[in-house]
């Protein structure tokens, strides 16, 4: 089979349609230049009436919405899972690491929690506080004013609390707290936890005249037809197409390699077109691969050449190594203030409109690092799940469960909105002997060689779970609740979720100034391939107790525009 | 508000989708999908493979017909019709029921197995299949299975009780993810509003009042519109 090329030499060549790559897209195609996207699944426009879920009922499900098919439900907008027909992944030594991956343009930012929190001065030097780790090799400083682009770009609602590690934006307004939310108020600041609104990137106000105002449904998880959540797709990648330069959009094109020249040096990609199965090449003066951290890292080291035999960039041998997820550990609570609700339209925004950041000092904690709390909660659309077990709450009156009859209607209503969720979410200590690497033995229905994972929780991780646990307790009794189910003890990890559940992979080809501790420079430019950049989670030293997006596209924006700097100098 | 005309006016410019470069990408596939969409009945943003998989799945029966006039008898039993809003018959609850027993296999032994032990304890003791006994022998049967204790698992329970209890749970969620089941339900949301925060009402009915410095922070809805600008310090200015 012979490969096909394309005469066209583009200036750059994104793999991946996410936060990472559409916003290289987007720096790209305004400063005039000649981009392919090539993005693995296919393309996505929640405007299409055939692509909406948003405002959808749920008996327009036959399965009412229920998780079997999607793994957020039938409604959610994340093509892909956690598994993926024909794309398998392994894990290694009984270790596991679950990776979601979203094969589609825009990626996981179609659904994602919208949560867009810039990590703070400490989060970028936080081994000179507490000796673990790695320092990145930028500060906060070097970013901050990529993060109020971004914040203006894009939008994103907040309030300025001058916190220490938690920096103000250029905020959009935020929308007034739910009822269970100024519960959650009032009980978190008894158990001593401050709160604040929260920070999501939705149009609470208009930005501009392409994006529509956010109109209160509560799904952003579903993607928003007037593109009022960010999502790549629609706010980064639609943009770009209309701008000066020149945006080629293959998708469903599954990328294989970087390919490289006499002198190590990358003059494009290989991918499989997947309608066809057939391999196709473009050639390029720069790859910026934004994959996903570990995407970006499997395609990195399955590009073995003679100048690159142990994968291009990988001459540390640092490429899959350090990969972190975010800690993750939840609770449910039973809050009797809140049954019998008065009945009105509390949708909101999708997601929390209060949220409470990192608020301790370690030197008294048995663990490093923080975690901010997530809360949810309301009389949300009945979907699927709703009613099973619907009195179950009897049992803390000392009264009947289960039964039959009229009862039941009066049981469903009275506890309707009656249960509010909290979810911690923090940052885990990056290791070298957490990563992904390719496994030998295994392909895809396309050839290409899998990731094989090895990742284990430490000691860190599972005292801060157990941390999260003793505080959404006292928080669940000043607000007059009652924890559900047993407080997950040691066996099982205090609640910690499995390595990856959290879906904040970052890490695997972590930045810094020297090339036998790094994979990227500050700019995230390969230190061993000059023309090839990362603009996923890759080149993260650190999570810190934030969620990863908006870094991304800071870090993205920052090094876009480095590389048009560098092709206009004709340095590369 | 009507839902269509209120989004056309909360769209505020129209958007044009990207085009692609490659294969049958966009307008072709989803054309093919809405075709798709449109002759299955499930229009509800499905990928090709999802519509094809739905098709498999109705293309099945799990319950024959005696299984599925005995879950229709224990559905109105569960949940008697009420006048207004109707029961689990109206709003579809065993084609939901026979729709995921299919979707998650799992079910398949709970239910049928539970739907075997209820007519042979009825032939015990009645004489008679569950479904032709009368109302009150019904309900002297249900009385056995139909209360749990909550502290033990759900799986630790004997069967029946397992059994009721899931087709209690899905006749319950079927209700009230139905059309009537929600309004019966109340929930209001699901359609294009302004979020201006808990009515006043009911701040009071829970003594809870915003604090004005936390107000001060929040979105002026009747500014909405109004482009956002800034000063060099992050402050909005409109």
């Amino acid at each position: 089979m012979q490969i096909k090329e394309q005469p066209t030499v583009y200036d750059a060549i994104i793999v991946g349609s996410g936060a990472g790559g559409g916003m290289a897209t987007k720096v790209l195609a305004d400063a005039g230049l000649k981009v392919a996207v090539v993005e693995a699944g296919p393309f996505f426009d929640p405007a299409l009436p055939e692509h909406q879920t948003q405002l959808k009922w749920p008996y327009e499900s036959p399965r009412r919405g229920a998780a079997t098919v999607r793994p957020f439900g039938d409604f959610d907008a994340a093509y892909g899972g956690w598994e993926i027909k024909g794309q398998p992944y392994t894990q290694k030594n009984g270790t596991r690491f679950d990776w979601f991956r979203s094969q589609m343009l825009g990626g996981r930012t179609n659904h994602w929690g919208r949560i867009s929190l810039r990590f703070g001065p400490k989060d970028f030097k936080h081994k000179d506080v507490d000796g673990l780790g790695e320092n990145w090799p930028i500060g906060y400083e070097d970013i901050k004013p990529y993060y109020d682009r971004v914040d203006k770009l894009l939008g994103v609602f907040g309030s300025k609390e001058n916190l220490p590690n938690d920096p103000d934006g250029f905020f959009l307004p935020p929308p007034k707290p739910r009822l269970h939310e100024l519960y959650y108020i009032k009980g978190a600041r008894k158990a001593g936890v401050p709160v604040f609104p929260s920070r999501l990137s939705m149009l609470t106000k208009k930005i501009n005249n392409e994006r529509g105002v956010c109109f209160y449904c509560g799904q952003c998880s579903r993607a928003c037809q007037v593109y009022a959540d960010f999502s790549a797709g629609t706010c980064l990648i639609f943009p770009a197409q209309k701008s000066r330069g020149q945006v080629d959009l293959f998708v469903n094109s599954m990328v294989r390699e970087v390919t490289t020249d006499q002198e190590g040096k990358a003059t494009g990609v290989s991918y499989i077109n997947k309608e066809d199965r057939k391999e196709y090449q473009l050639r390029g003066k720069v790859v910026i691969l934004a994959a996903s951290a570990c995407s970006s890292a499997r395609i990195l080291l399955n590009s073995k050449s003679a100048q690159h035999p142990n994968g291009l960039g990988n001459s540390s041998d640092l490429v899959g190594k350090y990969l972190h997820d975010s800690t993750g550990s939840s609770r449910a609570a039973f809050i009797p203030a809140l049954m019998n609700r008065e009945l009105y339209n509390e949708d909101g925004v999708g997601g929390m409109h209060v949220y409470s950041p990192w608020w301790l000092d370690n030197k008294d904690l048995d663990f490093p690092r923080g975690y901010h709390i997530e809360v949810w909660g309301g009389i949300g659309m009945p979907n699927y799940g709703f009613g099973f077990n619907p009195n179950e709450f009897n049992s803390f009156f000392g009264l009947k469960t289960g039964g039959y009859g009229d009862q039941l209607r009066k049981d469903v209503k009275k506890y309707y909105g009656a249960v509010m969720g909290f979810g911690g979410r923090g940052e885990s200590i990056a290791r070298k002997d957490n990563y992904c690497e390719i496994d030998p033995t295994t392909v895809d229905e396309f050839g290409i060689p899998v990731l094989r994972f090895h990742y284990n929780w430490s000691d860190y991780e599972r005292n801060q779970a157990k941390h999260m646990q003793m505080t959404f307790e006292e928080i669940i009794h000043q607000m007059g609740g009652e924890p559900l189910g047993s407080t997950p003890g040691a066996e099982r990890d205090y609640g910690l979720e499995t390595p990856g559940r959290i879906i904040h992979e970052v890490g695997t080809t972590r930045m810094g100034d020297d090339p036998a501790t790094s994979v990227t420079n500050r700019y995230q430019q390969l230190h061993d391939a000059d023309n090839v950049f990362i603009a996923d989670a890759g080149p993260f030293v650190s999570q810190a107790d934030k969620n990863c997006t908006w870094t991304i596209l800071a870090l993205s924006m920052r090094a876009s525009e480095y590389i048009v700097e560098q092709l206009k100098q004709q340095n590369i | 508000m009507d839902r269509r005309s209120s989004l056309k006016n909360i769209l505020l410019g129209t958007v044009a989708g990207g085009l692609a470069v490659h294969g049958c990408t966009t307008r072709e596939a989803a054309e093919a999908a809405e075709q798709l969409g449109a002759k299955t009945g499930f229009g509800y943003g499905r990928v090709p493979e999802e519509l094809e998989a739905l098709e498999k799945l109705n293309a099945e029966t799990f319950l024959n017909p005696h299984e599925r006039e005995t879950i229709e008898v224990l559905a109105e039993l569960i949940l008697p019709p009420d006048e207004k809003f109707g029961g689990p018959l109206d709003a579809g609850v065993p084609d939901f029921i026979e729709f995921m027993a299919k979707d998650y296999p799992d079910f398949q032994p709970t239910l049928r197995g539970g739907l075997m032990w209820l007519d042979h304890k009825s032939n015990t003791e009645f004489g008679m299949e569950f479904k032709s006994t009368p109302e009150a022998q019904q309900k002297s049967l249900l009385d056995g299975i139909a209360y749990y204790d909550a502290k033990v698992p759900m799986d630790e329970h004997p069967l029946e009780i397992q059994f009721f209890n899931l087709v209690r749970n899905l006749t319950v969620c079927g209700y009230y993810t139905s059309k009537a089941g929600i309004e019966d339900l109340g929930y209001k949301g699901n359609m294009p509003n302004v979020w201006d925060g808990v009515p006043q009402d009911v701040l009071d009915k829970h003594g809870l009042a915003y604090e004005p410095e936390w107000l001060e922070k929040c979105v002026d809805q009747s500014q909405r519109g109004v482009i956002a600008e800034w000063d060099e310090d992050g402050n909005l200015l409109t």
